[in-house]
């Protein structure tokens, strides 16, 4: 074979990589020049967000709600939005940019998605609102819950208990029914056979 | 209900009784009457049926149109980004039908062509590559069997006893046999000298629709047997699953098995994209989250009896059939109880178990006519066994969402239904 492997594909060419390669990564790495501000953002959200995320990043029904919900990570109910729970301000940027507006995604400029982000900044009370966020000043954005986050520990706290051999004959005195689907009742009914 | 297994009940007694007489009336070893369906020349028996150029690409027959996908409307915003369910409860053996094997979309399932399929790799590579469609078929190609489980099957059921059937609880999930190419050999086609040390390298993939799906995979994973897809059971994927060409990673959580893969990018660490930071993290108690759970544990659960597939035969011989699947490697036994987990016996593999695929389990038993609560415990050949609800919620609280993989109970009835309960 050639070397190389197959000698199978092309070399890919830089504007091609350019179009696709549009991930960015903590501290901002790979985004592009730009900058837009909270006023900005909060005209582009209005336009192209809201709709479904709400005027103030609150959420329209069941749609994901991207502000508030601090301190809730431990309730009974936590409420996960960008401002309580995400990591990396780089995500925001580089799903915003690729994914959103859901149905009609990639139409946002750079320097847009630089004023929404900010926008979902000022919406979670991280900045003023005479924030701007550009390429320069982006790595200096530090997310609340950044350290909020551990590697799968499965394998100290699960895999080390559970790797046993289990019981067979008289695991338990007795069983009772401490819960049932049907006093839920919000399975979707059935149809189709039956006829 | 809190004397369930200590003293059955003399109403539970009777109603057992009046299946049993049911139950032989219906079968044939007592017939009085000659049975129509014998003596009488049926219509299938003296005319004709259809003939071969009636249906080139066959649907399964109308009676069974209850096997089908379901979806839950009110799990998600809506149907777009959005879950439903492989009817696992209908099913047997191990491969997934594709037709009616689960779909989870974030942006709903795209038509791409195999003419304006293209895949590229980038990044810390010898030289990026654009691969068409018909480049891919030219590379050795592999053949695997390996299921797909949503990191979100049964994770509606952590607070509780929610959805009353196997196919909401545990229907995420499809096991197929994959043709494709092995994602080490296209690395390696474009070089990886590049890299450097690959210990600490990753691929980050992301598909060709508008959510992208991204996600970040650690290198050794990737050079080990992820599989760049294009055949499954045997013919082109689906649409819905990713046609042309999807990414297979075996053992680990459904997310990561990129759709549509348009994209392969060698790094020198994990983008935390969206779907490994805002979801496909995992809450626990303290608030604090897991994330790169990738690895799907040994999980099993009986899909019949199961509350869309109560017993309609009355006592006596019963077959208890479920599904048992780890990612860590095969699955070595599964135990089956009727009481609930205060005993078990050991259930009987339909084949052994592949690595990383569903593997079918039966328990052959009669049946008393008694309530039951059936539980299922899979072991895999790394000595996991899988833990009950309460186990899970001990280390990890209630919020997790995903990597639900409790024990399952059903409670079934003297009159042969089943239902989702959760046990002491």
């Amino acid at each position: 074979t050639p070397e190389g492997g197959f000698g199978l594909g092309r070399e890919a060419l830089p504007e091609e990589i350019a179009a696709w390669n549009v991930d960015v990564r903590p501290g901002g790495i790979g985004l592009p020049e730009g900058r837009g501000d909270v006023a900005t953002g909060e005209q582009v959200f209005a336009e192209a967000c809201a709709v479904c995320h709400g005027d103030f990043a609150e959420g329209v029904g069941n749609w994901p709600v991207l502000a508030g919900g601090f301190d809730t990570l431990d309730d009974k109910d936590p409420v996960k939005t960008v401002g309580s729970y995400w990591p990396y301000l780089s995500t925001v940027w580089d799903y915003v940019h690729r994914s959103m507006p859901f149905g009609n995604a990639q139409s946002l400029s750079p320097d847009e998605v630089y004023a929404i982000t900010a926008y979902i900044l000022y919406s979670n009370y991280l900045v003023e609102d005479d924030f701007e966020l550009s390429h320069e000043n982006f790595a200096e954005v530090e997310m609340p819950n950044a350290d909020g986050f551990i590697v799968d520990d499965r394998p100290e706290t699960e895999y080390t208990i559970w790797r046993t051999e289990p019981c067979m004959e008289g695991c338990k005195d007795n069983v009772e029914i401490t819960m049932r689907a049907s006093v839920v009742d919000v399975t979707p009914e059935e149809d189709g056979a039956e006829e | 209900m809190n004397d369930l297994f200590k003293s059955p009940s003399r109403r539970a007694f009777l109603r057992g009784s009046a299946a049993a007489v049911a139950g032989s009336v219906a079968g044939a070893a007592s017939a009085q009457e000659p049975d129509p369906l014998i003596t009488e020349i049926q219509d299938w028996a003296a005319i004709t049926g259809e003939g071969v150029d009636e249906t080139p690409y066959g649907l399964p027959i109308r009676f069974e149109d209850d096997v089908v996908r379901r979806n839950v409307p009110w799990l998600t915003a809506d149907p777009i980004s959005s879950i439903n369910f492989t009817p696992i409860h209908a099913l047997d053996g191990t491969i997934t039908p594709q037709g009616c094997a689960f779909e989870r979309h974030h942006s709903g399932a795209i038509e791409l062509a195999k003419e304006d399929y293209r895949l590229m790799i980038n990044g810390l590579v010898d030289k990026p590559l654009v691969f068409t469609y018909a480049d891919l078929e030219r590379f050795p190609r592999e053949n695997h069997v390996y299921f797909c489980e949503c990191a979100a099957n049964t994770g509606m059921e952590w607070a509780g006893a929610q959805l009353n059937g196997v196919q909401f609880t545990h229907g995420m999930i499809h096991n197929m046999e994959y043709s494709g190419v092995p994602l080490r050999t296209l690395l390696e086609e474009a070089g990886l000298d590049a890299a450097g040390d690959l210990s600490d390298k990753w691929v980050y993939v992301e598909g060709a629709d508008a959510s992208s799906n991204g996600r970040s995979i650690p290198m050794e994973k990737a050079l080990d047997d992820c599989l760049v897809a294009f055949k499954a059971n045997g013919e082109a994927l689906r649409k819905e699953h990713g046609y042309p060409v999807r990414l297979v990673v075996p053992g680990w959580e459904g997310n990561m098995w990129v759709k549509w893969l348009r994209r392969i990018e060698v790094m020198d660490g994990p983008v935390e994209s969206r779907e490994e930071t805002s979801k496909y993290t995992d809450v626990l108690a303290d608030g604090t989250a897991r994330k790169w759970t990738w690895v799907m544990d040994a999980k099993s659960v009986i899909t019949s009896p199961s509350p869309q597939s109560p017993i309609s035969h009355g006592p006596g011989p019963l077959v208890i059939s479920g599904l048992a699947w780890s990612g860590h490697g095969r699955i070595t036994r599964v135990d089956v109880s009727r009481d609930g987990g205060m005993t078990w016996e050991t259930a009987r593999l339909g084949t052994q178990g592949d690595s990383k695929a569903l593997t079918r389990f039966y328990l052959d038993t009669t049946w008393d006519g008694e309530e039951m609560l059936l539980q299922a415990r899979a072991m895999d050949e790394t000595g996991y066994v899988q833990p009950t609800k309460a186990q899970l919620r001990e280390v990890r609280g209630e919020n997790s969402i995903y990597h639900n993989n409790c024990i399952q109970t059903w409670h079934v009835k003297a009159n042969g239904e089943a239902e989702n309960v959760e046990v002491s």
